[in-house]
């Protein structure tokens, strides 16, 4: 990519620079810290120290007692107003300050409003809070023991961590499968408990006017529409009484998109007080007790014939749900779309078990630019078909061209029932393997292990299912997955358009700008995005799942051509012909055949909202909307090619190239889709090598900061190259397809393979991530760690 | 206690606690937005300022170790209502998504050109490694670097004896 320079704004698609850069460059972007009302107060979280605990008492008369505090609010108090608890995205209920017992570290306790930042955590200090700890769940392996303590005593009829037991695919034809194979493989993987850890953390100001009864509610939300609706659920506040505003958000991946305690807190203490709060968490709240993702704990196996003919896939996933089940995800999907495990290729039969369990852990499960869990999926198809060409003795990526959809194949209805829309593997992966001169690193590789050098070449194939959702199969909380756009073009030929999604860095004000300019021929600098103002923008259910494009571009799209189409009509009055013999060229409709008769959009604009008399039934102006409900998900995928080098002394891995190649489809602004995909791929550098959430057996978070939490720098990252194809949606009305998460769920199992290639000498067939010095030392060795815990 | 610091050219005399950190002095007290608080382990690196000339990450120094000296945020990298080559930069080679450790990464990288006017790409990494960025993956940020070594001196203001 060169640079973009301020004359290249195109009327449409096209690299172009960002419109929202002009304030961020200058340090005047909005974000929720920047929020500063009248009178506005400062709340802060008294947080749990234990993993699992009764509480006997909590003594706050000291805190209250703090000249600067001007209210403590404590689960009972909570209890007596019937807001003890909030609704999750997976339909359990979460503790918003603790009432019975504290069931993770980290948990909210109490929650204090003051003068001041620094008086809040001063009076935190104040507050006696008296526990009896409890005996712990941390290993999920052991969650369902008959002697396991029940966390979910609050639960009516819960007798067990057991949370859910899900299953796609045909069990019985895949045992078939597997009992006639040349070649069975099965290995335990674990993707391990990770955090979107967006530099920004969440936070919220609470504003409620007791005079209207109307609640203001500034916070980090990826999906304001629906925060109102539970906001409202939660409260009791009627839903016409709220109104929830995102301002500039400092990075999602995920982490932003369910409600937390603190945000309710800083309600109830604006309520209280009869002032604005502000909450923002810390970095260690954010860490310990915000959405994770992953800790899915994978038994898979893969079937094939002696030639390398893929015929079937089987896993079996204990997922750790922590204390409280508040996974995002359609609730049809309770492992999300994990379902799409059979990657990228044909497969004979394809089963899975998915058990999800309760452990003394923080409650989430989907975030960090998973794809509703395609990311676990991805790994588990990615790392068994390497296995395989282990076992086979073939080389990885010719054993991935072997079994790769072909295009002949799409619409391809998968082993699991999943229709992928459209795509051309081979030549993505042929392209990535040219870019990367593929055969020579082998022959690099081999010179290399003769003299005793560890370098590992590591591909990965995915595909992708993003956008959801049909709503008829996929809702949140009985939200079905469909968002709305506005489009209002004014009398003097510039818009507006609203819409429900919400930008945290994807730079929604200059893409879907320029969707509309692509389909009206005006200039993305002519159109204003308004979002992240439920009272402002139509209902949708946010970002998350790289669904913006699939979803609200294509609503965006669609109600860009209805309002071309209404231009015609109005053209078609101010020049007297039919509007069949009007025809469209960017920018302007004019007379068939008789193209110096015509008018541009502004022209039809100001028409729109004049005196001209329109035909029956035509109403004035230039506006209209689209509820978009997807008929399909879109199915993006691409061939990653990671190198790495291995100091056999320290175990450390460097990462020298990786190469990506991304089929998205139609690109509405390629430079935008060039720097999220680079972020996917620092992403998975940093889940394959360096990040974990680990626990002790006691329950202690052992990340919770960034000091211990481990995220890539510039130096861990090499120079992405990237490259790709472009093989359109056919039922997305722009042929786009999504690629905001692309990278991440991609970019693991690359890094791993390549690592577990550079081991082979060793015999080393497979290490969990992350694959630090240590682990792969131990690898090395012959034992591989346990990531998920440190045990005694 | 009472505190007086020059930023951006201006000086402030603000009535606060010993304890403040800087980053609360500049973003409550000053109510200068642009420098951001991540992490509060001095990892994340949205919170550098300069002190006196050198990059520093605000969110372990208190206010009162300012008191005397001279402070550079974000705000006032532009001068005379140009942007500085390295917001320029940002803005031509997308180095930035979500905005909001940029203020940080173009406070380092314009202190890495007024010492390295001709940086290679792994000097510009190991300048902004102790900075972390969650959304560009690094490489448009040490493009957009290059862009401002490319264009620096090409316009008045840029140095650090144009420091106000």
């Amino acid at each position: 990519m060169t640079a973009v320079g301020e004359e290249t704004t195109p009327m449409g698609y096209g690299s172009m620079r960002r419109k929202e850069d002009a304030r961020f460059i200058r340090g005047r972007g909005t974000y929720i810290d920047d929020v500063r009302l009248p009178g506005m107060l400062y709340g802060a979280v008294l947080r749990s120290p234990y993993a699992h605990a009764r509480i006997l008492s909590v003594d706050v008369s000291a805190a209250e007692a703090h000249p600067k505090v001007r209210a403590v609010i404590t689960g009972e108090m909570l209890r007596r107003r019937g807001l003890a608890w909030m609704p999750t995205l997976s339909g359990d209920r979460q503790a918003v300050l603790a009432t019975d017992k504290v069931r993770f570290q980290g948990q909210e306790v109490a929650f204090v409003v003051a003068d001041d930042r620094y008086a809040a955590r001063d009076a935190l200090e104040l507050i006696d809070v008296e526990y009896e700890p409890l005996p712990v769940v941390m290993d999920a392996r052991h969650a369902l023991d008959d002697d396991a303590p029940l966390i979910r005593d609050d639960v009516d009829g819960q007798a067990s961590n057991h949370i859910f037991d899900w299953e796609t695919g045909d069990a019985a034809r895949t045992e078939e499968v597997f009992a006639r194979a040349d070649v069975t493989i099965a290995e335990d993987l674990l993707y391990p408990r990770v955090h979107p850890a967006p530099l920004e953390t969440c936070g919220a100001v609470a504003d409620f006017d007791e005079i209207s009864g109307k609640l203001t509610m500034w916070s980090t939300s990826q999906a304001p529409h629906a925060h109102r609706l539970m906001y409202a659920m939660a409260s009791g506040i009627p839903e016409n009484k709220i109104r929830v505003l995102s301002p500039d958000i400092g990075g999602g991946f995920g982490n932003k998109v369910p409600i937390y305690p603190g945000y309710l807190c800083a309600i109830v203490g604006s309520m209280l007080s009869g002032r604005p709060v502000k909450w923002v968490e810390d970095r260690s709240e954010n860490l310990m007790s915000t959405s994770f993702a992953r800790d899915y704990h994978m038994h898979g196996e893969i079937a094939a014939s002696r030639d390398g003919t893929i015929q079937a896939v089987r896993v079996h996933v204990l997922a750790d749900h922590g204390a409280f089940n508040g996974a995002a995800q359609p609730s049809k999907f309770p492992a999300g779309f994990f379902g799409v495990f059979t990657g990228s290729y044909d497969l004979a039969a394809a089963y899975c078990h998915v058990r999800g369990v309760y452990t003394n852990k923080a409650p989430g499960g989907v975030a960090y630019s998973c794809s509703f869990r395609i990311t676990e999926a991805v790994y588990l198809v990615e790392r068994m078909v390497d296995m395989l060409a282990l076992e086979l003795g073939q080389d990885p990526a010719e054993l991935r061209l072997k079994n790769l959809l072909r295009p002949d194949q799409f619409p391809y209805t998968c082993a699991t029932g999943w229709v992928y829309d459209s795509g051309d593997y081979a030549r993505t992966l042929r392209l990535a393997m040219d870019q990367a001169g593929y055969a020579g690193l082998r022959r690099e590789q081999a010179a290399r292990r003769e003299r005793g050098e560890l370098m590992g070449i590591g591909v990965s194939f995915f595909t992708e299912a993003v956008g959801a959702g049909p709503r008829n199969h996929m809702d949140i909380l009985g939200l079905g997955m469909a968002d709305g756009a506005e489009l209002r073009v004014h009398p003097s030929g510039t818009a507006v358009l609203r819409i429900s999604v919400q930008t945290q860095g994807q730079g929604h004000e200059t893409t879907f700008a320029q969707i509309v300019a692509e389909e009206l021929g005006i200039s993305p600098d002519d159109v204003e995005v308004v979002h992240g103002d439920t009272d402002q923008t139509p209902f949708g259910l946010g970002t998350y799942g790289s669904r913006s494009t699939p979803v609200s571009g294509a609503a965006t799209a669609v109600a860009a051509r209805r309002v071309r189409d209404k231009a015609r009509i109005v053209a078609s009055a101010m020049l007297e012909v039919a509007p069949d013999d009007l025809e469209w060229e960017k920018g302007r409709w004019s007379v068939r055949g008789d193209p110096d008769q015509g008018v541009t959009m502004a022209e039809i604009a100001l028409a729109a909202h004049s005196s001209l008399e329109l035909p029956q039934g035509v109403e004035g102006h230039l506006d209209a909307s689209c509820v978009y409900n997807p008929p399909n998900l879109t199915y993006p995928c691409g061939a990653y090619i990671c190198v790495v080098d291995v100091d056999p002394g320290t175990g450390k891995v460097s990462v020298r190239r990786f190469v990506a190649v991304d089929d998205c489809g139609v690109r509405i602004n390629p430079m935008i889709v060039e720097g999220q995909i680079h972020g996917g791929l620092a992403d998975g550098v940093g889940m394959a090598l360096m990040e974990a959430l680990t626990f002790d057996a006691e329950g202690n978070c052992l990340g919770g900061s960034f000091m211990d939490y481990l995220l890539p720098t510039a130096v861990e990252c090499p120079s992405w190259e990237l490259s790709e194809t472009v093989t359109p949606s056919p039922h997305h009305p722009i042929g786009a397809k999504g690629v905001g998460e692309s990278a991440t769920v991609g970019s693991p199992p690359a890094v791993v393979n390549a690592v577990m290639d550079a081991l082979k000498p060793f015999g080393v067939r497979h290490a969990d991530m992350p694959l630090t010095p240590a682990q792969v030392w131990c690898a090395i060795q012959g034992r591989p760690l346990r990531t998920d815990l440190v045990l005694p | 206690m009472e505190i007086t610091m020059t930023v951006n050219g201006t000086q402030y005399t603000r009535d606060v606690e010993p304890r403040m950190l800087l980053i609360h002095f500049i973003r409550d007290e000053l109510e200068l937005t642009g420098s951001h608080w991540g992490c509060d382990t001095s990892n994340c690196g949205a919170c550098v300022v300069w002190l006196d000339g050198t990059p520093v990450k605000s969110c372990t120094a208190l206010a009162a170790m300012a008191g005397g000296r001279e402070v550079r945020t974000v705000e006032g990298l532009q001068r005379g209502g140009e942007l500085d080559p390295v917001q320029q930069g940002f803005i031509a080679c997308h180095g930035l998504q979500c905005g909001f450790c940029t203020s940080g990464m173009m406070m380092t990288a314009r202190w890495l050109l007024d010492h390295t006017p001709d940086p290679s790409d792994a000097e510009i990494r190991e300048a902004i490694s102790g900075q972390i960025c969650r959304c560009t993956g690094y490489e448009n940020i040490v493009r957009s670097v290059r862009w401002a070594a490319e264009h620096d001196g090409r316009q008045a203001g840029s140095g650090p004896e144009a420091a106000a």
